[in-house]
């Protein structure tokens, strides 16, 4: 890839994005190449020693805060005529309504699936909570009932909660770091859909 | 290294390659390179970032019939960097302490045999 190529690319990934930061990030990268190709390397190797335009477009969305990704997007591009503006006021109940229903859709399977991480560390405490009681119950059995048999059983009980504890924390804590990196890369996923709307129209 | 610690050093670095002298993008990477592990792509961000908490200011140079930009320090760039230096003291004095008592353990665990 040349560098008018490698330039055009990250153009048309970056689209979306605010003019000023597109020209901005545009003219950083082609003097970085310009500068390697100064130093003896050729513009090929100067090119992919920068790195990919898919690399690095995502770099600059995941540094670039979702609200100026929305805002470019409600900018208008031309000035909204009257009759624009009554269209979508009278047509507001039926596009707001489908608007907040999907974002509605998006935000309580957010919201269950964390709930989900949630209930699983409930039932890490109560496994913790019960071999406890259990240890606490042995010990109390042997000592006001002197009853051998029930209070080995329950020691026995108390471990094997201890141990399936002992699992279910890593299972838990699988899932919190799980939902973690969902929510990284779903983030990513809103502000590209924001560029690839653009670039469609 | 931890990757919010790695990027907070980041920051110094670029600061210090430009502290002496205003420097320009390929320069601060090839000055800073042989020290920290950093990209083409991992310093456009970190100048931005700078320019924007007003820790450098960036202006355009002409160059071989092209613009170039240069950053230069500020005084707040200054100061983060003298913070770093101080907060770097603390962190070598519980280095000193976390190495002590290893080294501690070391000579009982001899002694002992």
């Amino acid at each position: 890839m040349n560098k008018s190529q490698f330039l055009t690319e990250l153009k048309e990934i970056l689209c979306g994005l605010p003019d000023n930061d597109i020209q901005s990030s545009l003219d950083y990268y082609s003097e970085i190449i310009d500068d390697h190709i100064e130093d003896g390397f050729t513009e090929e190797d100067s090119v992919s020693q920068v790195g990919n335009p898919q690399e690095i477009a995502k770099q600059i969305l995941a540094d670039t805060p979702i609200l100026k990704l929305v805002k470019q997007r409600i900018k208008p591009k031309h000035k909204i005529s009257t009759l624009e503006i009554m269209f979508l006021i009278l047509g507001s109940p039926i596009w707001l309504s489908l608007l907040i229903a999907a974002i509605a859709v998006v935000v309580s399977v957010y919201v269950s699936l964390w709930a989900a991480v949630v209930s699983l560390w409930a039932c890490e405490a109560a496994f913790c909570g019960s071999a406890l009681g259990g240890a606490i119950a042995s010990v109390c059995l042997f000592a006001s009932e002197g009853d051998i048999f029930a209070a080995s059983i329950m020691v026995a009980a108390a471990l094997v909660l201890i141990g399936i504890s002992i699992l279910f924390f890593f299972v838990c804590r699988a899932s919190t770091k799980g939902m973690v990196l969902l929510t990284k890369k779903l983030t990513l996923r809103i502000k590209s859909c924001f560029l690839r709307k653009e670039r469609a129209q | 290294m931890d990757i919010q610690l790695k990027r907070g050093l980041l920051d110094i670095c670029v600061l210090a390659a430009i502290k002496s002298e205003d420097s320009y993008g390929y320069q601060i990477i090839k000055d800073i390179k042989p020290f920290v592990e950093i990209s083409e792509s991992t310093l456009y961000p970190i100048l931005r970032r700078l320019e924007s908490a007003n820790q450098l200011t960036a202006r355009s140079v002409e160059h071989n019939g092209r613009l170039r930009k240069y950053y230069h320090i500020t005084q707040a760039g200054l100061k983060r960097i003298e913070d770093f230096k101080l907060e770097w003291q603390e962190i070598i004095s519980i280095y000193n302490f976390v190495t002590r008592e290893a080294q501690d353990e070391q000579v009982t665990i001899f002694n002992r045999a």
